[in-house]
């Protein structure tokens, strides 16, 4: 049997990714024509209008962050196997390459977005602490200015990213030096456990740790929470593993990675059932803790999302969907050995799965910057049109990683066929 | 429990195992088990045993723990003897998930080790035949059982063919007893008769 190992770009595929980017590129340009991204700050207009910019670059910010981290995650499943010298996944373990690929678009592209929300937006209702006449007047931010400024900001973010680009690129580079090498040559496989132990290290030291206290806990200045970053990283963890299911199942529904059989499924069904009940865990130590100590200063976190005292806030439907659909979901449909081993039932959990954590980072994001605005109008802070807006610019960043990858993709064999431990891919079984 | 007559074949490699009880169903033969030193992926499959059943018994142990510890709590709290603690309401939904959750799991466990026990009829005393004591240090042993239509020379013949290493007849108690390997002198007995 001829493997079909080396991967075209169906026509479909194009024409989506094609549609999806132009609707992103669509919502961008309505956005910087109606939301005037570079006004805003103090004595402009009041009310919904002055938050025009904060939900321009909210929605930027939600999604490219969002995506990143899903993107980057990818990476950390490639890196975290070849580290515990797993073999099982090395039959798709070309479509995790190919997704961490798209660090390298869309890591700059953050950057952009990131580093001129700091520098050059006037408008300061997502970061508080940018704002240096109002933290000479609050003595939290500045007690906690030594980390949230401008400078350490620009700093941490560019290292990082340009860190797990890096790896990246030099990991890719192994992997497929690995492929012309000669059979058996063992000092590619050695030199890649290396390269994944740096990154994990790099991985846990910036996304596990500083880079979600600073890029989206800073949004609520004054609050703090120690479980924040693994909270964010195990919803980008999640939401990464699905996508790669998502790609899996394309490829093999195209008739490619003829060594990929509902055992792989089964495994990567696992992980996703596993890692939405460490996600609930994570999500529910941080909510009981502060819940139960009912300390003023933490609870802010929640009112500003589902309100307190019977009074339900305006994030309370979306608070409540999101458990629904990253909890109980995958709870009760995953855990049938079935239904992990069935196609359609995973695909439809994946897209599930993705959408319920863009969704979690939605509720991070959004009500922090419109605190004030949901003062004045009661509700406005979760409006429809914001959150079609975001919608819009997803689609965009969605098209980007359909296409990105996709691309990366067709540049090698879709079996890294040289690498000692292919057999255990081709032969596993549960 | 009945006393049956087999024709116990071993075999010292996997890799012989395998065709061995695949060819064996093929022919006919039924295998009363197969006892092996350690699990084997895949033998499961091989000799045609169902899926077990045993995650459902746990699903169903995990929700009566869930169902125990949160309507009993509930009850507590809210009807038989309410409490203020530290203000908080009554009904401390996020404050009861630990337990239930502890509950589930304690539940879940102990009720699947048990059913386990009881499925594989291991309890202290509980003694079964063995066919060979090898087969818990480095032999594979598959016993077929006799039946009125077997022919015993052709079984041997057949497990000879396949690759066992040792073949004997023997007759063997299929069910369980009570008592202790040291005093029981039976099991032995039979063995060095058949032997």
């Amino acid at each position: 049997m001829a493997l079909k190992e080396q991967f075209e770009i169906p026509g479909g595929l194009k024409k989506w990714s094609y549609a999806l980017m132009g609707l992103g590129l669509l919502t961008l340009i309505l956005g910087i024509v109606f939301l005037h991204p570079f006004s805003g700050g103090h004595g402009e207009a009041h009310g919904e209008a002055a938050y025009g910019a904060t939900k321009f670059w909210m929605a930027l910010m939600h999604n490219g962050i969002f995506w990143l981290l899903v993107t980057v995650s990818s990476f950390f499943f490639v890196c975290a196997t070849t580290l515990a010298q797993g073999g099982w996944q090395l039959s798709f373990r070309r479509v995790p390459e190919a997704i961490s690929g798209n660090v390298n678009i869309l890591g700059p592209i953050v950057l952009v977005i990131l580093l001129s929300y700091v520098w050059i937006s006037p408008d300061h209702n997502i970061y508080h602490w940018k704002d240096v006449e109002h933290v000479k007047h609050d003595a939290k931010l500045t007690w906690k200015s030594g980390f949230l400024n401008p400078v350490f900001y620009t700093v941490l973010s560019i290292a990082a990213v340009g860190l797990w680009m890096w790896f990246r690129n030099w990991y890719r580079k192994n992997s497929l030096a690995e492929d012309v090498a000669l059979k058996g040559e063992t000092s590619f496989y050695w030199k890649s456990i290396g390269i994944a132990a740096a990154f994990l290290v790099t991985y846990g030291l910036t996304v596990m740790s500083t880079l979600p206290w600073m890029w989206l806990m800073s949004i609520d200045a004054h609050w703090f929470s120690t479980m924040y970053s693994w909270y964010t990283f195990a919803s980008s963890w999640v939401s990464g593993i699905s996508l790669m299911m998502l790609f899996v199942i394309f490829l093999k529904n195209k008739g490619y990675m003829e060594y990929v059989n509902e055992e792989h499924i089964h495994d990567i069904g696992k992980f996703m059932f596993a890692f939405s009940v460490f996600w609930t865990y994570l999500w529910f130590s941080q909510y009981m803790l502060i819940w139960y100590s009912n300390q003023p200063e933490e609870t802010e976190y929640f009112i500003d999302r589902i309100g307190a005292g019977g009074k339900g806030g305006p994030f309370k439907a979306i608070f409540l969907l999101n458990l629904i659909i990253n909890f109980v979901a995958p709870l009760l449909i995953l855990m049938k050995r079935g239904s992990k081993r069935n196609y359609t039932v995973v695909t439809l959990m994946a897209v599930i799965i993705i959408f319920g954590h863009w969704l979690d980072f939605y509720q991070m994001i959004t009500p922090g910057p419109l605190k004030a605005l949901e003062q004045q109008h009661k509700g406005a802070s979760n409006s429809l049109g914001h959150f079609l807006y975001s919608l819009g610019i997803s689609a965009g960043f969605l098209g980007l990683v359909i296409w990105n990858t996709a691309k990366y993709l067709t540049k090698a064999p879709l079996l890294p066929k040289n690498h000692p431990l292919v057999k255990e891919s081709v032969i596993h079984h549960t | 429990m009945p006393v049956k007559k087999f024709v116990v074949g071993c075999f010292d490699d996997e890799k012989t195992l395998f065709p061995a009880v695949k060819n064996t169903r093929k022919a006919g033969y039924k295998i009363h088990d197969v006892y092996t030193p350690f699990p084997i992926h895949g033998l499961d499959a091989a000799m045609g045993l169902r899926d077990t059943s045993l995650h459902t018994a746990g699903f169903i142990y995990g929700i009566t723990g869930t169902t125990t510890a949160l309507s009993f709590m509930s009850w507590v709290f809210t009807k038989d003897w309410p409490l203020n603690i530290g203000g908080k309401p009554s009904f401390p939904l996020p404050a009861f998930i630990p337990i239930i959750f502890e509950l589930t799991v304690l539940c879940a466990a102990v009720g699947m080790v048990l059913t386990f026990c009881y499925l594989c009829q291991l309890a202290p005393f509980v003694k079964k035949d063995h066919f060979h004591l090898r087969a818990t240090d480095d032999l594979f042993v598959m016993p077929l059982e006799v039946t009125d239509k077997t022919n015993v020379e052709e079984v041997k013949a057949f497990l000879k063919n396949a690759g066992a290493v040792e073949i004997f007849e023997k007759e063997a108690e299929t069910g369980w007893w009570l008592g202790r390997y040291d005093k029981d002198k039976k099991l032995f007995e039979k063995e060095a008769a058949t032997a």
